[in-house]
């Protein structure tokens, strides 16, 4: 047997492995803290480099499920299952890809507990890869709601001065929409006598029970996701978690509400999803056009991306109930595109708080003439974040437009309206940040950018360029999952238009 | 009658009792007979004799009826039976290192123990009312002396006196049940009575005697609304005897519960089925919310205990085996957390003092890591997170109920432990957010290693016996039915 059969769960447990370690170092003087962070900085490379051993191996012309672990365990109900497609693959690589920069992003600025914080994201990494790598429905949610605990933590231990009531707003918002999630997974258990996920892709639910199965699936994705308006707990979270917890909230946590949706809500209950269809169109445009007018009015740094967060977020529920070939291809790069760029803004936001410890946007301005290193970086995600061709935030946005004008135009046309917005808020603040006068006193003595700080930035620099101009990997590896998905939701919903969908494939590729 | 019995091999299934019970008396025998400062070497004795009935009970297969029928080993007795005895066993390891300050340092604590154990291996294994009466009153009697033994304190004595009275009550209302039951139907046994009730089904008699049969029984596993008594005795009692408390007698007391309801009165239960269903709701939602309030540990975990029954409830309430294979599972998962949580409660000792007050723990995690770490991994499995053990005992019952169709009982069960989790939370966050307060004093290496077992098997549950303990309790609750 190669590597190839057990991949998954070397990627999944593997930084658990690392959680051991960094237990057992004895002492806590400076050597062992920085034995540590070695530790958990390599745990988390050779994940990575695992991961994209994994993306090598994979076979993008299949739409079936890969590198499938499958054992009963207990009784004949959860097991242990493991297996990734076209739609699941791509976000255990961005998982991978961003915990080493999270950690190296906290060398410096975690001095407190770092045993503790170490163990908590590599904990938090194995139940996110859990979370895109498992098949097991009851095993899903178990991933998907033990990340509550490290995140609670997270935020609480080491978060702002509000960190206590964020935390709490956090726990619960994502708890209690997530219970009714945990009874709806019970009940499909019951209905087709496996949480096998493979199996129950094929279960035809009865209609009505589909329409309750929604909502409850619905009740705790939309909150994790966030959608407008469940998402209030989101900009506490993110203001007061420390900016590795921000990071992960922004780029991973989220994805899984839309991973949710597209892996389970829109395949096993294409009945009920499209009868929502319309209430998501509703709530994406609300999203996307209030959310972004919320932005415009912060003060806080950390707060205003938090907003622009769940206004581009309100892309993705939108493409993915678009339900074809280049809103859903459209709903996942932009979801992958988000993780790139929003963890970049909150680790460019992180380097000035650990300089001048304030988000305040009035406390800067005039950095450039100090940082220029820094303006230029921030000045790429920014960039991004507006969604200037070029960047991988324009693809994303772009391709879920697309999507969404083949079924609706009027959403269509409320979506764009959130383009000009981001783009009135992303340079209003990279304006008063970086550019103007350098006036304040305690900025002239403010450094650029350390040769830690660049090895973060930079490879996420050449990802977002990379992506903005050549698509073609992602979009590649998600073409043939997707299209089995789009063509089973039509089937089952009896809305086939084949034309519309071969035009669809044929612009993917 | 003619006695059913030709030789002492034919009490193989009863083995395990006539070795408790001989070990009792033996133990007694020797704390008199032997000079005063003997306790803790009583107390090891006390923990080996548990350990071999415990062995004695998983090695030996015999099983069956016996004493014409009022004796019964069957493959959910022995669940039950391994459970009660480890848990009892642990309780005295717990009680080991807090004997003296709690005024426990007297031999006829663990003879006590062991008595009330015995008690609740006859519960367990109660194949009549009479039986089960007599085991109940064994297993209290001893209870009540325990929970009062610290004399000089006023909260201890309290504590006893409103235990005894309460649980006098109950077995009142139990007795009366019982004289009802037997009324009507003429039985006592309970395979008998179930036949009887065959014939005429929904007998209103019937149907009262089992009311108050339930409503004794809801007593002792202090479901809501009789468990008024719960929060001040576990407050008053000495802290270890709270920790045995809280764990092997509600075992017993909920194993007794499913035999009764399946075994006698499986043809009516539907009759049944309602009742129960209220007092889970009840148990859920009134510990949810009146928990929020305590500044007191042992009184959070008296109210996190009575949701925790209400939980349990909600699998019996289903009514059929996966419910009962449910109950089975959570009660286990329940016991190891119930004994990793006392057992970190007792390492708390600063300047001298046993902390009980939750403020008192701030910042714990940068003074003793380890037990804030069991401390918050116990909170985090109560409320049912996964992949904690927690998480699978709530996922065992509320399937059980979904199966039967319980979806108001199911949302109203996962949105109490929603509230549930604020009060658990803030011990965590009293540990893990706030500054330190208080110099704690190292744990005792007996705790330490009970708190590693216990916080290893929640923490690994899926990984390690999830697997086998579904089996398990799937094999004990099929012998019911």
């Amino acid at each position: 047997m190669t590597i190839s059969a057990h991949i998954l769960t070397y990627v999944t447990f593997l930084p658990l492995v690392g959680a051991l370690f960094v237990l057992i170092v004895p002492g806590n003087d400076t050597v062992a803290l920085n034995n540590m962070r070695r530790i958990a900085l390599v745990t988390t490379l050779v994940t990575f480099a695992l991961s994209l051993a994994m993306w090598a191996m994979f076979d993008s012309s299949s739409s079936e499920f890969q590198f499938v672990e499958n054992y009963e365990w207990i009784q004949n109900s959860i097991g242990y299952r493991m297996g990734v497609d076209g739609i699941s693959m791509l976000f255990i690589v961005l998982t991978a890809m961003l915990m080493p920069i999270v950690i190296l992003s906290t060398w410096g600025s975690v001095q407190n507990r770092v045993r503790e914080y170490m163990v908590a994201f590599l904990v938090l990494e194995t139940l996110m890869n859990g979370v895109f790598a498992t098949l097991d429905l009851a095993m899903f949610y178990v991933f998907f709601e033990g990340g509550l605990i490290p995140m609670f933590l997270i935020i609480g231990i080491w978060g702002g001065k509000r960190r206590i009531q964020a935390s709490y707003k956090f726990f619960f918002y994502t708890f209690t929409g997530s219970v009714l999630m945990l009874l709806a997974i019970m009940a499909m258990y019951w209905q087709a006598g496996t949480l096998d996920i493979r199996q129950l892709l094929k279960t035809d639910f009865p209609p009505d029970m589909q329409f309750w199965l929604w909502i409850a699936f619905f009740a705790s994705f939309a909150v994790k996701l966030p959608m407008w308006p469940f998402h209030r707990w989101l900009p506490e979270a993110h203001v007061e978690a420390p900016t590795a917890g921000s990071v992960v909230l922004a780029a991973i946590l989220l994805k899984m509400g839309g991973y949710g949706f597209l892996r389970l809500s829109l395949p096993m209950f294409p009945d009920a999803s499209a009868y929502f269809t319309n209430f998501v169109f509703v709530l994406s445009v609300g999203a996307i056009v209030l959310t972004s007018l919320v932005a415009l009015v912060q003060e806080d740094m950390k707060k205003l991306i938090a907003y622009s967060s769940v206004a581009h977020m309100g892309y993705v529920t939108m493409g993915i109930f678009a339900a074809n070939q280049l809103g859903v291809q459209g709903a996942i790069f932009q979801m992958i595109s988000h993780g790139i760029v929003s963890a970049a803004l909150f680790l460019c936001v992180g380097v000035i708080y650990d300089r001048m410890h304030t988000r305040e946007i009035a406390a800067y301005g005039g950095l450039v003439e100090r940082m220029p290193r820094y303006a230029a970086a921030f000045m790429v995600f920014t960039m991004a974040n507006v969604g200037l061709p070029g960047t991988s935030g324009f693809v994303g946005e772009f391709l879920t437009l697309i999507g969404i004008f083949q079924v609706n135009t009027w959403v269509a046309a409320g979506a764009a309206l959130g383009v000009i917005l981001s783009a009135g808020y992303a340079l209003w603040l990279y304006r008063r940040v970086i550019f103007g006068v350098l006036e304040k006193e305690t900025l002239r003595s403010i450094l650029d950018l350390n040769a830690r700080e660049v090895w973060i930035l930079v490879p996420l620099i050449l990802l977002t360029i990379l992506f903005g101009f050549y698509p073609a990997p992602l979009l590649d590896a998600t073409a043939a999952s997707v299209s089995a998905l789009v063509d089973q939701y039509h089937a089952a919903t009896g809305m086939v238009d084949m034309g519309m969908v071969a035009d669809a494939v044929q612009a993917a590729h | 009658m003619a006695s059913d019995l030709m030789s002492f091999s034919d009490l193989a299934p009863a083995y395990p009792e006539l070795l408790l019970a001989l070990g009792a008396l033996v133990l007694l025998l020797l704390g008199v007979f032997t000079r005063s400062d003997n306790s803790l070497r009583i107390a090891g004795i006390a923990i080996g004799l548990l350990v071999a009935v415990l062995a004695l009970v998983v090695f030996q297969p015999a099983e069956g009826v016996l004493f014409n029928g009022g004796f019964i080993e069957d493959g959910f007795a022995r669940y039950m039976k391994v459970l009660v005895l480890a848990g009892a066993a642990f309780a005295l390891i717990l009680s080991v290192s807090a004997a003296s300050t709690h005024a426990l340092d007297k031999f006829e604590y663990s003879v006590l123990i062991v008595l009330s154990t015995l008690g609740m291996l006859i519960m367990v294994s109660a194949n009549d009312l009479m039986v089960l009466y007599i085991g109940i009153e064994l297993q209290s009697l001893a209870l009540y002396v325990l929970a009062a033994m610290k004399r000089d304190s006023a909260k201890a004595t309290e504590a006893g006196l409103k235990y005894f009275v309460l649980g006098a009550l109950s077995s009142g209302m139990l007795l009366y049940g019982m004289s009802m039951i037997y009324g009507f139907t003429g039985q006592t046994e309970l395979d008998k009575i179930a036949g009887t009730i065959q014939l005429t089904p929904d007998h209103i008699g019937v149907i009262f005697g089992l009311v108050f049969l339930v409503a004794g029984l809801a007593f002792k596993i202090s479901a809501v609304p009789f468990h008024m008594w719960t929060p001040d005795v576990y407050e008053g009692a000495p802290t270890p005897v709270t920790a045995f408390l809280a764990s092997a007698p509600k075992v017993a007391a909920m194993a007794i519960f499913i035999r009764l309801l399946v075994e006698s009165f499986g043809g009516i239960t539907p009759q049944w089925q309602q009742i129960i269903i209220f007092l889970s709701i009840v148990s859920m939602v009134l510990a949810a919310f009146a928990a929020i309030g305590q500044s007191n540990i042992k009184r959070l975990i008296a109210y996190s205990s009575i949701g925790h029954m209400g939980f349990a409830l909600v699998g019996l309430s289903a009514g059929h085996q996966v419910g009962v294979e449910g109950v089975a599972i959570y009660m286990a998962i329940y016991l190891t957390m119930t004994i990793g949580l006392f057992a970190a409660v007792l390492s708390l000792k600063a300047n001298g003092t046993y902390v009980e007050k939750i403020d008192d723990l701030a910042g714990l995690a940068q003074t003793r890591p380890y037990v804030a770490a069991i401390i918050a991994l116990m909170m985090f499995s109560l409320i049912g997170l996964p992949p904690l053990a927690g998480f699978f005992a709530k996922w065992h019952v509320f399937v059980a109920a979904i199966e039967a169709g319980f979806y108001v009982l199911a949302v109203i069960g996962v949105l109490a432990s929603a509230v549930s989790a604020y009060y658990y939370l803030r011990v965590v966050r009293t540990m893990y957010f706030d500054e330190p307060k208080l110099e704690f004093a190292a744990a005792p290496q007996e705790l330490r290693v009970v708190m590693a077992v216990t916080g290893f098997l929640v923490l690994a549950y899926y990984f390690t016996v999830a697997g086998p303990l579904a089996a398990l309790a799937h094999g004990a609750a099929g012998s019911l039915f």
